[in-house]
């Protein structure tokens, strides 16, 4: 077995000495400095990228609750200047239907004053029309010619009841 | 899995002289051979790895840059688990160690390349390092105290002259384990393929069969490589929390 031979250890504690030497400095004083750098740079980063993260959200939360809060008021304003504007219509509403209930009273009442107008005139007319035919009627049938007071007297007393 | 074209499944471990060139035999201690090749390549390429791939440094990483940050996190991981927060002044050492074996493990599932890791005598010294070192640090920080690591706590006095050479012998046996579990692994490995290899072209059209063994064998292996070189990175930060905490 070549591994038992003594004449060919010097050669590799030799190298074996000096490779793992170099290594070993070259490991410890280039690249784990090296990598250990850019391990940490990372974990700042992502530390700083989270902070920053961390303080847009707070940010956001704010203006959401500001936003909140505007909407809420403007929503109170709203609704005040809506309930405004319903009561203001409602009372002109009632304003308008007052005004136009004593517009049609009024009308009402000058209709009612010259349809008793218009009746009395016509009745009026009715009585004297009534009393020529009644005149006339008698004169036919009974052949007496009747006095036109008496006439219209007797009209007066069948038709007063009418009245 | 140096397939020489020798008959012995053992002449892939064989050292041989590149510089100066020549025939083995007559190997001097600076003499730059298929080892010393296999080693200063997992220096390049280890460096490479970490030094190319991380040379943007991007926020964002790229494949090479993910590797290279894997590994990273996965020794300083097996670290902070083993060892805790004083392991980090260690992990330089630890992270060496796992990727230098991890790379002369791979590099040595290369056909017709070395495996340095199947050399006892590398093993070896890579586990005397650790050794040396944690018993250094062991005594640094614990003084006198430290022997106190070789009584088991709670147990009785009558026991301790039993107990005291069993845990002695056990310490010192660490480096022994520590480097023949990686080279036994390596050896037995690379030994298996090349006489399960060996039969291919003896059995004609059956030779499909070892064939097909090779090809798991040396899935299996590439599983191995990385293993070991996580035993070895593993049991390292055990001994230094044992250096550190004592008991």
């Amino acid at each position: 077995m070549p591994q038992l031979d003594p004449a060919v250890w010097s050669t590799q504690l030799f190298w074996l000495a000096i490779t793992f030497g170099v290594l070993y400095l070259i490991i410890w004083r280039v690249a784990l400095p090296r990598i250990a750098d850019v391990l940490e740079a990372r974990q700042r980063k992502l530390d700083d990228d989270l902070k920053k993260a961390t303080a847009l959200k707070e940010e956001a939360e704010t203006i959401l609750a500001e936003y909140e809060r505007m909407r809420a008021n403007a929503q109170a304003s709203a609704h005040a200047a809506l309930q405004k504007a319903q009561n203001e219509m409602k009372a002109e509403a009632e304003r308008q239907s007052h005004a136009l209930a004593a517009r049609l009273g009024k009308q009402t009442d000058e209709a009612e004053a010259r349809i008793a107008a218009a009746k009395s005139a016509a009745i009026a007319g009715l009585e004297s029309t009534v009393s020529e035919v009644v005149a006339a009627a008698t004169e036919k049938l009974i052949g007496v010619k009747a006095g036109e007071q008496e006439v219209a007297r007797a009209v007066g007393s069948v038709m007063g009841g009418k009245r | 899995m140096a397939e020489t074209g020798g008959h012995s499944p053992l002449e892939q471990f064989e050292i041989n002289s590149i510089f100066p060139p020549g025939d083995h035999g007559e190997v001097g201690a600076f003499t730059f051979t298929n080892s010393s090749l296999t080693m200063v390549a997992a220096l390049v390429l280890i460096s490479a790895f970490l030094i190319l791939g991380m040379r943007r440094g991007a926020l964002v990483p790229g494949r090479m840059q993910s590797l290279a940050e894997m590994s990273y996190e996965f020794i300083a991981g097996l670290i902070s688990d083993t060892v805790g927060a004083e392991g980090r002044r260690y992990f330089p050492i630890v992270f060496t160690l796992f990727m230098f074996i991890l790379f002369g493990n791979l590099l040595g599932m290369l056909p017709y390349s070395f495996t340095f890791t199947s050399h006892i005598i590398v093993t070896f010294a890579l586990a005397l390092i650790v050794f040396i070192g944690v018993t250094i640090l062991a005594i640094a920080k614990h003084g006198l105290h430290f022997f106190s690591f070789f009584v088991p706590p709670g147990a009785p006095i009558a026991m301790w002259p039993l107990l005291i050479p069993i845990e002695v012998i056990s310490y010192l046996s660490r480096p022994i384990s520590l480097s023949v579990r990686l080279f036994a692994n390596m050896l037995a490995g690379h030994t298996l393929l090349k006489v399960i290899a060996g039969f291919i072209g003896l059995l004609g059209v059956f030779g499909i069969l070892p064939f097909a063994l090779v090809v798991a064998l040396t899935g299996l292996e590439i599983l191995i490589a990385f293993l070991q070189a996580y035993v070895f990175a593993i049991l390292t930060c055990l001994y230094i929390n044992d250096a550190l905490h004592l008991h």
